[in-house]
């Protein structure tokens, strides 16, 4: 993928993006005219849904958090030219490594160390799935984006095997393990808010936030600032220049995906121990796959990660509510509407290119060449 | 004895029923890799087929017509990626995840708005399928004792696009190793410069094998909907397209040993859900799961190297440009 290198900066970062953008609520627009609904109608709905009514800010930021995780881990790939599909599989093995944590060691310890460390165990196990993965790619050449599909559907079966037959709280029904105890976890923001004498209406909206704008910072940091991230866009740019510059591509690689793993295993932070206080079956819910468009859309850096997962945030919560207003379109259309985004803001990216350039030309050319 | 040799006639007869969609789809797959384009998208092209074909079947009423309609989107669906991967040079891998997430979206949505069953589609009556061809002079065959049995439980009794998908395979191999097509086909994904220096347009040739790619997908969907099953529910594919993609690996981008893995991967299959709940000598309870994430695991090790070697086609996933 290559940016054009006639027209400036503003134009192929700012302006294209989001005529890409524009176009994909086109055809969503479209759609929802054809099925017979008000697109208009359906887009206030969902600003409502995501921004207007108590607590739906919390809830959209709750969602962005899933998004600013999964994204970020998308675009470290990224930029080392690495596909990583699996944020999905990693996130939810990152769960398996809070659950565990928390089972074995929240009657032992408090809770706040019980908490660091399913933290840390929600890094690991993502990064450990990451890895498998990235070694494979480095060292025996399989490709890493049928591997990491292909981990995608393992960690499935083995987190479905292990809640129906190892860790299921006894004596239930549901695939899911026992509370973990009161002391672990997240607190959440609107809770946190009363201490500060602040009234938030009730949203699902935790610490993990917090974390997630911290981890944005640190992945600035760390590509753009320090010696490996110099070599992971090196090897992004021309793994032939990277080899020659002394670099070590095959770590490089594994690194990459240990970090893209444990940044898509963070998610389990945010839905186990900001949320829902136990591990649960499925509950990475496609994250891992909004990352994929949150990456593209925001040009895998993380001030547009952040606006991407803000911008899919708001759809994910604004989707629920279309449910409770149409009897015709369903939270699905945003599923509609993501396919449609990752198609023009990812695969059709370099379409408007040459059109831009010609028009750049048109107006500007004449003005530069003088 | 008797029993052993009854279960195991069953379970092949369900292993060819679990394997016929992944045939499609493997040969659909191998048609689209072996000139150069990655196809993630299979996934997607199968469900909207399938959606399309129960849709087309209910609203006509012909099964046949509901076939060609579920041909038609899935073609469709490689135009798109066409356009997007071939005409504009996109990520092949990007626009393969976008239409399978919008297919996921796409069949939700207008089932919901079309039928409002909450994403399925009415049920179709057997007229309405492909039911299973009855040979009457098969009957006579099952006097023979195991050969019989093997000939009417396993071969016969099963419904037309079954056949088909041995045929497909068949035409797959023919097509790609035996004729000129197939020639610049192979030829396109390896070296496509080559090509281009002859005289013959890389655009065209990887548009045509797209195409057959895309018939190939939406006989798999027509295959779930309106022929195995009675309608379309949500996610109906349910991960089957990845299976398929996994078995054309596994076969090598060959179309016999590709065969041979969807076979492999349905026996699986079919013996997972048979094992359940069942103890085995010595090993004790084999859980399903096993069984389900076992063609992604052989799939994992193949690639790396570890039973023979998996060579992608040479040009795969490069957009071609005369520039170079």
């Amino acid at each position: 993928m290559s940016d054009s290198n006639i027209i400036p900066k503003w134009l192929s970062v700012g302006v294209i993006p989001l005529i890409n953008l524009f176009l994909a609520f086109c055809v969503s627009g479209l759609f929802i005219f054809f099925i017979g609904e008000n697109p208009f109608r359906a887009i206030s709905v969902m600003i409502k849904g995501a921004f207007y009514y108590p607590g739906a800010i919390g809830y959209t930021l709750y969602y962005t958090t899933n998004f600013i995780f999964t994204g970020l881990a998308v675009a470290l790939a990224f930029h080392a030219r690495l596909f990583n599909i699996g944020g999905e599989g990693q996130a939810y093995v990152g769960g398996l490594g809070v659950g565990l944590v928390c089972l074995i060691f929240d009657q032992h310890f408090v809770g706040f160390l019980v908490t660091i460390l399913a933290i840390l165990g929600s890094v690991v196990f993502g990064a450990i799935w990451g890895i498998i993965p990235g070694y494979l790619q480095a060292k025996r050449g399989s490709h890493i984006v049928i591997t990491t599909i292909m981990f995608n559907f393992i960690a499935a079966a083995l987190m479905v095997y292990l809640l129906v037959n190892v860790i299921i709280e006894p004596g239930q029904m549901s695939p899911e393990t026992r509370d973990f105890a009161s002391g672990v976890g997240l607190a959440q923001i609107h809770i946190l808010a009363k201490y500060v004498g602040l009234d938030m209406a009730m949203s699902p909206l935790n610490l993990s936030f917090i974390a997630a704008l911290t981890v944005s910072v640190g992945f600035w940091f760390l590509v753009w600032r320090t010696k490996f991230g110099y070599e992971v866009r090196s090897l992004g740019h021309s793994e032939t220049a990277a080899v020659y510059a002394g670099i070590k591509v095959s770590s490089t690689i594994i690194i990459v995906m240990a970090i893209s793993g444990g940044l898509a295993g963070l998610v389990a932070i945010n839905e186990l121990l900001g949320v829902h206080n136990k591990l649960l079956l499925g509950f990475t819910a496609g994250y891992g796959f909004t990352g994929i468009a949150v990456a593209l859309m925001g040009r895998n850096h993380p001030f547009g990660i952040f606006l991407a997962s803000l911008l899919f945030g708001a759809l994910y919560q604004g989707g629920t509510e279309l449910d409770f207003e149409f009897s015709s379109i369903t939270r699905e259309m945003v599923l509609l509407i993501q396919g449609l985004i990752i198609l023009f803001s990812g695969a059709l990216a370099y379409m408007l290119n040459p059109l831009v350039e010609r028009a750049y030309l048109k107006y500007y050319g004449n003005y530069s060449n003088a | 004895m008797l029993e052993s040799f009854q279960l195991i006639i069953s379970l092949l007869d369900s292993t060819i029923r679990i394997a016929t969609p992944l045939i499609f789809c493997a040969m659909a797959g191998i048609f689209s890799e072996r000139s150069g384009i990655i196809d993630i998208g299979l996934e997607g092209k199968m469900l909207l087929s399938a959606f399309v074909a129960a849709t087309a079947t209910f609203l006509t009423g012909s099964p046949i017509l509901g076939l060609f309609a579920a041909i038609f989107a899935s073609c469709s669906a490689s135009l798109i990626h066409g356009f997007a991967c071939i005409t504009n040079k996109g990520d092949q891998v990007i626009s393969g995840l976008a239409i399978n997430i919008l297919a996921s979206g796409l069949t939700i949505t207008l089932g919901i708005a079309l039928f409002s069953r909450g994403g399925q589609t009415p049920p179709l009556t057997s007229e309405q399928r492909f039911m299973p061809i009855e040979f009457s002079f098969l009957d006579q065959m099952s006097i023979v004792p195991f050969l019989g049995d093997l000939f009417v439980e396993v071969i016969a009794g099963h419904n037309i696009l079954v056949y088909l998908s041995v045929l497909a395979v068949f035409f797959t191999y023919y097509v790609i190793f035996k004729t000129r097509f197939g020639l610049r086909l192979r030829a396109v994904g390896e070296k496509p410069e080559a090509v281009d220096t002859a005289g013959i347009s890389v655009i065209k040739m990887r548009y045509q094998s797209i195409l057959i790619a895309g018939m190939l997908c939406g006989l798999a969907g027509a295959y779930l909907s309106i022929a195995h099953g009675a309608g379309f529910g949500r996610e109906m594919s349910a991960g089957k397209g990845y299976i398929a993609l996994a078995a054309m690996i596994f076969g090598k981008w060959n179309p016999i040993p590709s065969l041979f893995a969807c076979l492999l991967f349905g026996f699986l299959e079919a013996l997972g859900v048979r094992l359940e709940g069942v103890e085995l000598m010595w090993i004790g309870e084999v859980p399903v799961q096993v069984m389900q994430a076992l063609p992604y695991v052989l799939t994992v090790v193949l690639l790396a190297g570890f039973i023979g070697k998996a060579r992608a086609p040479g040009a795969i996933g490069v957009p071609y440009s005369k520039e170079g």
